[in-house]
């Protein structure tokens, strides 16, 4: 249990022309669950190998807890690390698999049992224990490898690599609640890579948004969405993200218009309908009303611009044709070449 | 479905491969059928024997004696061509440019013909001219292949793992190639040794390719004809003598072609027979498996 230190870290891999990971400074709170997210190729792949220590570093360094592990492997680090694809050995039951890094760092074969069963019991798999793991399913597999990343008690960190994407979508609920469960079990900083940002929200505490090889923002899930450092953040969280609008808070009220340095971003959730024949807001035209069920998007034009607006469900939806849209201006937030003016 | 016209014109489209299979296999396995239980004193003059070269056949010293060598020389070519070439795969490089060097220069002695391969052997264990056995004898050992059965076997089996090893090499560089990258890295983050992620890693996946390597080396090894044959002409006595030489000689030296075709259809059932069992036990996991 440690905090991941990243001093001045970036790495290049052999024969690239450029950065796979900028220099970057960042903290990785103890005990916290920390997701990295960003598009594909955004280099979160790349700082979770960093931080295990599959890959060593072009510059920079990267402490667990008190200790500087830059130079150390992955054997001497002290971090577990989950991947993509399960992995399983096929030459072990479920209880052998479990206990293989505890058996391969010297651990006394009755705490060894005594882990790999309280893991097993945390991750759903104790009716398995003394199975062979052929034949499983990719979920189960998972768990397998989770349990391997959650037994051994000397980790500073448990680095998850897109976990769920092999997992088939019915399965990924359940499995991401015996994640969150284990963590406040086990209570080791969790780091979580994942391109989807629901995933991402919904088990974090602390989130890192990447893009291009840098950290564009660090933070809880309600500050990137009600306070997105950059247009980035705010185009890629939510779902639909941010719309941005040419122009500004001013007054406590959303103004349109200005030279495009100027970009206001509001919510879907805080876009408001108002009567054509009224006065309030701006004249809009709403294009399609998509039912969702829960709620409605509504996507509408001001003038060149594309409008989407998030209607929840018992709430009247405008119908197709003129009609005029007022913003939330206490949540809008104003950008200024790009970045969050202060 | 009993109202659809019955066509069955499309069977015709089979004929060219009932045609080729016959003259390749069927026509010639019958022939041998044929001669096996007859004694054929003259092409016109034949007599059915019924059983008679079989049993014969099973009961002769000589084809026992060739059995037993033949049987030792496979198990040994086995025990040390599969560990020996998986050892090899596991040294060669899995990329850059290294890699393809290694696999071409490997490869070399697969593209050999034979008959070469037994003529460079030859030369090559000469305690005279050649250089193997210049170079024993220099060593201070009393090297003769052509006088000693020891070292007749020695060469023998040096000259097979020279020329085969490279084939299990290649099928495990193979399988080695198909391990999944995450693999290797968990096992790293797990703390595993190189010796456990051979034994939990690697060797599970290369299962499949060895068994194939099991087989072809098995099957090329008890039948093995032009190679010994060549270096050694079977001797010193019949010390090199192997089962084809046997029924060789049998059948094309002494003209007995009844006592061997009937000898070749029982090393033909052996082979099939041994190889069945092979193949069995290795997949039979798999299949408890599938189920």
């Amino acid at each position: 249990m440690a905090e991941i230190e990243l001093r001045d870290l970036a790495h290049r891999y052999a024969g690239a022309a450029d950065w796979a990971l900028r220099p970057l400074d960042l903290t990785l709170a103890d005990g916290e669950i920390h997701a990295l997210l960003g598009p594909s190729g955004c280099g979160k792949t790349t700082l979770l190998n960093l931080v295990s220590g599959l890959l060593s570093p072009t510059r920079g360094a990267v402490r667990l807890g008190d200790a500087d592990v830059t130079a150390l492997g992955p054997r001497e680090r002290g971090v577990a690390q989950v991947f993509q694809f399960p992995v399983v050995y096929e030459t072990m039951t479920v209880r052998g698999n479990l206990e293989f890094p505890l058996r391969n760092r010297g651990v006394p074969a009755a705490v060894r049992r005594r882990r790999a069963e309280d893991v097993a019991a945390r991750l759903d798999l104790d009716a398995l224990l003394d199975r062979s793991t052929r034949g499983l399913p990719a979920d189960v597999r998972q768990r397998i490898a989770l349990g391997r990343g959650l037994v051994r008690e000397d980790v500073a960190a448990v680095l998850l690599d897109e976990p769920l994407t092999a997992v088939d979508p019915a399965a990924r609920g359940a499995l991401r609640d015996s994640l969150r469960a284990a963590h406040r079990r086990i209570a080791s900083t969790l780091v979580y890579v994942t391109h989807d940002q629901g995933e991402a929200l919904a088990i974090a505490d602390r989130v890192v948004v990447m893009d291009h090889g840098r950290v564009v923002q660090q933070g809880t899930p309600r500050e990137l969405l009600t306070r997105p450092a950059d247009v980035f953040v705010a185009r890629f969280l939510g779902s639909p993200g941010m719309n941005l609008l040419p122009g500004g808070v001013e007054a406590g009220a959303v103004r349109l218009g200005g030279d495009g340095r100027r970009v206001v971003g509001v919510r879907p959730e805080d876009v408001r309908f108002a009567p054509a024949d009224g006065a309030e807001g701006v004249a809009a035209d709403v294009e399609e009303v998509v039912d969702e069920g829960h709620r409605r998007l509504v996507l509408a034009r001001i003038g060149d611009r594309r409008v989407v607006a998030a209607v929840p469900d018992p709430e009247p939806a405008p119908s197709p044709g003129a009609c005029r849209v007022t913003f939330d201006a206490a949540r809008a937030v104003e950008f200024v070449d790009g970045e969050a003016a202060s | 479905m009993s109202e659809r016209p019955r066509d069955d014109r499309s069977w015709w489209l089979v004929l060219p491969v009932v045609l080729a299979v016959s003259f390749s296999a069927i026509v010639p396995l019958m022939t041998v059928v044929n001669y096996s239980v007859q004694d054929i004193l003259s092409p016109d003059q034949r007599v059915f024997v019924g059983w008679e070269w079989f049993r014969k056949a099973l009961r002769d010293p000589e084809l026992h004696a060739a059995f037993g060598r033949q049987l030792g020389f496979s198990a040994a070519v086995l025990l040390i061509e599969l560990p020996f070439g998986l050892g090899l795969a596991l040294l060669m490089p899995r990329r850059g440019a290294l890699a393809g060097f290694s696999m071409a220069a490997l490869a070399l002695p697969l593209l050999v013909p034979w008959n070469v391969v037994g003529t460079v052997w030859q030369v090559f264990s000469r305690p005279d001219i050649g250089l193997g056995g210049r170079a024993a004898r220099a060593l201070g050992l009393d090297y003769d292949p052509t006088l000693d059965p020891v070292d007749a076997w020695a060469t023998v089996l040096a000259m097979d793992v020279w020329h085969w090893t490279p084939l299990v090499t290649l099928l495990a560089y193979a399988g080695l190639k198909a391990v999944p990258e995450p693999f290797y890295r968990a096992a790293a983050i797990d703390g595993a040794s190189r010796w456990q992620v051979f034994r939990h890693v690697e060797l599970p996946r290369l299962k499949s390719v060895l068994t194939i390597a099991l087989l072809l080396r098995f099957m090329d090894s008890f039948m093995i004809y032009t190679e010994p044959f060549v270096l050694t002409g079977g001797g010193p006595g019949n010390a090199t003598t192997f089962l084809s030489q046997t029924l060789t000689r049998l059948a094309v030296g002494q003209f007995d072609l009844g006592p061997a075709a009937a000898f070749s259809l029982i090393y033909f059932l052996i082979v099939l027979a041994t190889s069945h069992v092979f193949y069995t036990a290795l997949t039979r996991r798999e299949r408890e498996e599938g189920r």
